[in-house]
Parts: C-alpha cells; sequence; structure tokens
C-alpha cells in the first residue's frame, strides 16, 4: 500500500517544491519506488526543479481528461531510476483537477509505488485541497517566520477538517513539521523565531530543519535536487528528514551556529 | 515579541474556525436592527455559536449603553 505524502504550507515561497524534489529523490535513493506529483495547475514548476521539462509531453490533467495514459505522462528521473514525476499543465486552471479525476490517478499510481509525494500549490484554495485531500501524511513546510507559521496553522486547521480521512472520520492525517531557510546566527541574536517557538506554536512533531543555504539557488539553477549535493549542509539536512520518514532516528544538526566548535569541521558548510 | 504576536493571532484564529461563516454578517445585521432603538458600538453585539455535544446553542450577546 502506497504511503501518500502532501507537501504543503499555506504560505507561498517557502520551500514545498524544493523540499519534495529533496523528499522523493531521497526516498528513491534508498529503493523505494517513489512518484511526486505536481500539483499546481498554471504555475508548475516541479518540472523545472527536476530538470526534466524538456521531457513533459502528456501532463496530470492530461490524464484526468482522459487524453493520456498515467504511462505516457510519467516521466523517469534520468538520475535516480526508481524515481517518477507526474508533471501538470501550464495552460489550464485548477479546477480542472476534479476529486474523482485526482483519486483515480492516486488509486492507479498505488498499484504500483511505495511513496506518492503530492506537491501543492500555495494557499488553501481548490489546488491546495486536492493536494491534501487524499494524503496519508503531511509535511507542513514552515519558515520560522511570521505570516509562514500563522498560514501553517491555518492548513493544518484544513487537514484536520477537509482531508479526506477527517471527512471519513478515519485515522487523523500524520503530521510533521518541517522548518526551512533556518538562520541559527539570527536566532541566536534573537531576531529570528527558534525551532522551539515554532514548535510550541503549531505542536506538531519535528521532521527537520532545514538551515539556510546557498546550495539551493544553485540547485533550483541546476534541475537538481537539493538533497543529491552531499557535501551541502541543506543536502544532508533533507537526507536526515528522509531517514527520520523512514522511521530512523536522527538527531537534529544545523540548529545551531556552526561557526564556532569541533563540530563544525565534520561537516562541510554549504 | 514576534512570538508573542504569533501566539495571539494564532489562537484567535482557532476560536474562529469553528464558528459558522454567516456569523459576522449576521452581527452586522443584528447591530442594524438594535440602532434602530438604542445606539450601541459595534463590539456590544457578540454572536458565538456553542457546540454542546449534540446540541448547538448560539449565543447573542447584547450590552445596552449606560443611562
Amino acid at each position: 500500500m502506497a504511503r501518500i505524502i502532501v507537501v504543503t504550507s499555506g504560505k507561498g515561497g517557502v520551500g514545498k517544491t524544493t523540499t519534495s524534489a529533496s523528499i522523493s529523490t531521497g526516498l528513491a535513493r534508498r529503493g523505494h519506488k517513489t512518484v511526486v506529483v505536481d500539483f499546481d495547475v498554471g504555475l508548475r514548476n516541479l518540472d523545472l526543479i527536476m530538470n526534466c521539462e524538456r521531457r513533459v509531453v502528456y501532463d496530470f490533467v492530461n490524464v484526468i481528461q482522459g487524453d493520456a495514459t498515467l504511462n505516457q505522462a510519467l516521466i523517469r528521473d534520468k538520475r535516480v531510476d526508481t524515481l517518477y514525476i507526474l508533471p501538470t499543465s501550464q495552460t489550464r486552471e485548477k479546477e480542472a483537477l476534479t476529486k474523482e479525476g485526482v483519486e483515480k490517478v492516486i488509486n492507479e499510481l498505488s498499484e504500483t509505488f511505495d511513496y506518492i509525494i503530492c506537491d501543492s500549490p500555495a494557499g488553501i484554495e481548490h489546488g491546495a485541497l486536492m493536494a491534501l485531500y487524499y494524503a496519508d501524511e503531511a509535511i507542513v513546510v514552515t519558515n520560522p517566520e511570521v505570516s509562514s507559521v500563522r498560514d501553517s496553522d491555518r492548513i493544518l486547521g484544513i487537514l484536520q477538517s477537509k482531508s479526506r480521512r477527517a471527512e471519513m472520520g478515519g485515522e487523523p492525517v500524520k503530521e510533521h513539521l518541517l522548518l526551512t531557510r533556518y538562520n541559527p546566527v539570527r536566532v541566536e541574536r534573537g531576531e529570528m523565531l527558534s525551532v522551539a517557538d515554532v514548535e510550541e506554536i503549531l505542536a506538531i512533531p519535528l521532521l527537520g530543519v532545514i538551515p539556510e543555504s546557498q546550495v539551493v539557488l544553485n540547485s533550483s539553477n541546476q534541475g537538481l535536487p537539493v538533497i543529491l549535493d552531499n557535501e551541502s549542509d541543506a543536502g544532508q539536512a533533507y537526507e536526515d528528514a528522509v531517514a527520520r520518514l523512514l522511521g530512523e532516528e536522527r538527531e537534529q544538526r544545523f540548529m545551531t551556529n556552526q561557526k564556532k566548535g569541533f563540530f563544525s569541521r565534520m561537516f562541510k558548510g554549504g | 515579541m514576534a512570538k508573542e504576536r504569533l501566539q495571539i493571532i494564532v489562537a484567535h484564529e482557532r476560536g474562529q474556525r469553528d464558528q459558522p461563516d454567516y456569523l459576522p454578517q449576521l452581527q452586522q445585521e443584528l447591530l442594524a436592527v438594535i440602532r434602530k432603538y438604542v445606539q450601541i458600538s459595534d463590539d456590544m453585539v457578540q454572536v458565538e455559536v456553542d457546540r454542546n455535544g449534540s446540541c448547538s446553542v448560539l449565543e447573542l450577546n447584547v450590552t445596552l449603553p449606560e443611562r
């Protein structure tokens, strides 16, 4: 049975697609057959971040509308062969994602994949709702910043009331907090919300802390998921997050200023 | 400081979340009716839905001005 995980946030620009790309790559790299699905109809970006924008022929909406089969739309990643991408339409609108259509595609994907990562658009409207509706688990991507935390709280409320599990009264969607763009120097100066602050307000288990890093921009530019940069702090932080998703214990790193102490010399900064 | 502001706004919004959508409109309309008879300020009419087990109660609080 496939694990369906939505990567959502409410707030835009906090790192959902970056995270979806790295988490799915990380899971696939561990041997799990993984598909990452772009739900951002009209403003697709997953294809760009995964470096397959030139290979998109058919997309998610085509499959829902019966113009193409799932196999025709799925793109196999060139770096990790257990990883597939289902891109979405750039020209249609979010209403093209019908509940029944999405259900049908997810059911079909569940037959052959171990993990289905749903990359949600920003907001709380139809596109975001469709991305989270069928999820078993949710990674709530949050920046340590007031509007992001507020929006994450809102999306949590929606997960708890409008997901299929909520509507059917089933076991609730398992929630994970992923704090991104974390800057320990600013936290120590009291300028930025700390991990503890955000954990206290959102009250959901912490999956990981991804430090602010220059490699993220470079990764998007190259279409190379951050997790593939094994030497960078952000890449390693994503690897830790994947490990925890798989049930492994990993101590939280990258939460303190790496400039001092001998531990900083063990991890090359990024 | 940012944390305190956040805690306040998040707590407030969570309280509002389960309330039905029509409440703000209802409050405005009630204000208009009452103002035909008594001059009151916006915050003197408060409406809230209280869900107690199997029944829901619409709680309406109207404070009248001092004589």
